[in-house]
């Protein structure tokens, strides 16, 4: 059952990708040349409702989940004012990839599912990416 | 039935897909403290595909994909739910860019039809195997170093305002400006 509402939760979420185009290279390349202000609208407005719904669950926060343990939102890492290269370096070489192929892993997943091959293969090489990180990670400035 | 076909059908304004994707982050919590994102399903794509090397594939301590199997679901959902908008709710419309971007892919010598992306880059073409191949590269690289992607960081950590969650938001759009303005350019 609650296997179920999760594949149902992804169904929507992807779902919402495409049909808002979010999983388009047109509007990854209108929202990195800001074009246009649709990207940014679904970005914000999901913010805005991803804030208001933090602050109801951090006030829930101790009731029991669905799946039984109590609700906890996560806090930071504080690991993050040592470790912050990691977060923007890893960050901008993910922006170049989504900037250039217009897919980030979210949508890579739903274009996936409406058949595009390119996404297919994006897919491979961001599990070969991971590998490649995994076991180099010792190896770069964290 | 028809009008509500139609209305699944063209496309979504962003004041709606927005909400309905920021609603994932609490309801994923309320579920089960599960964390929305999607970039973490590589991991565990890696780990199933090569059993051998799990500790090559995640750098967590005690990593196991059998303890994600919420995220493997959620993953084969988003597969679905593209499969529906691209299968059977189709949008027969090309994407009304604005006038400005169709400038900016014209000056590419791009013909914009109803496709998700120009022939001349998602065409399995050897140079464009190579070139999505490595853009995955960068991707999944990427978003296992920062721990996160648009989902994970952007929406998710920033909804909850972590600090690494902003500064990767930062390093995201700086490097989709730079790969937008100097890279693609250079591609067609």
């Amino acid at each position: 059952m609650k296997y179920l509402l999760y594949t149902l939760l992804g169904t929507v979420f992807g779902f919402a990708l495409v049909k808002s185009e979010a999983a388009s290279w047109y509007r990854a390349q209108e929202m990195f040349h800001f074009q246009n202000f649709h990207m940014f609208g679904i970005i914000g407005s999901a913010l805005v409702v991803g804030i208001i719904g933090v602050w109801v669950m951090r006030r829930l926060s101790g009731r029991e989940t669905l799946e039984g343990p109590p609700i906890t939102v996560p806090t930071s890492d504080p690991r993050w004012k040592t470790h912050w290269k990691r977060y923007l370096l890893g960050g901008a070489l993910f922006g170049l990839g989504w900037g250039v192929v217009g897919l980030c892993p979210g949508t890579i997943f739903a274009l996936t599912g409406a058949g595009i091959t390119a996404a297919v293969v994006v897919m491979i090489g961001a599990v070969a990416g991971t590998y490649l990180y995994a076991a180099n990670s010792a190896k770069i400035p964290h | 039935m028809d009008h509500l076909f139609n209305l699944l059908s063209s496309p979504w304004p962003w004041y709606v897909a927005g909400p309905v994707i920021g609603m994932m982050v609490p309801l994923l919590l309320f579920m089960g403290n599960r964390f929305f994102g999607a970039s973490k399903n590589f991991e565990h794509f890696c780990a199933i595909a090569l059993p051998e090397k799990v500790a090559q594939c995640s750098q967590r301590s005690g990593y196991n994909w059998r303890d994600y199997k919420w995220s493997l679901f959620f993953v084969a959902g988003i597969v679905l739910g593209g499969a529906l908008a691209g299968w059977v709710f189709t949008n027969p419309e090309p994407i009304k860019l604005t006038a400005a971007a169709q400038a900016l892919i014209q000056s590419y010598g791009i013909q914009q039809g109803t496709e998700y992306a120009p022939a001349a880059l998602y065409s399995l073409s050897p140079r464009n195997i190579v070139l999505l191949l490595l853009s995955g590269v960068v991707i999944g690289f990427g978003t296992r170093y920062a721990n996160g992607c648009t989902s994970g960081h952007c929406i998710s950590g920033v909804a909850m305002m972590l600090p690494e969650s902003i500064i990767a938001a930062i390093g995201i759009f700086g490097g989709g400006v730079i790969a937008a303005w100097l890279i693609v350019p250079l591609l067609f």
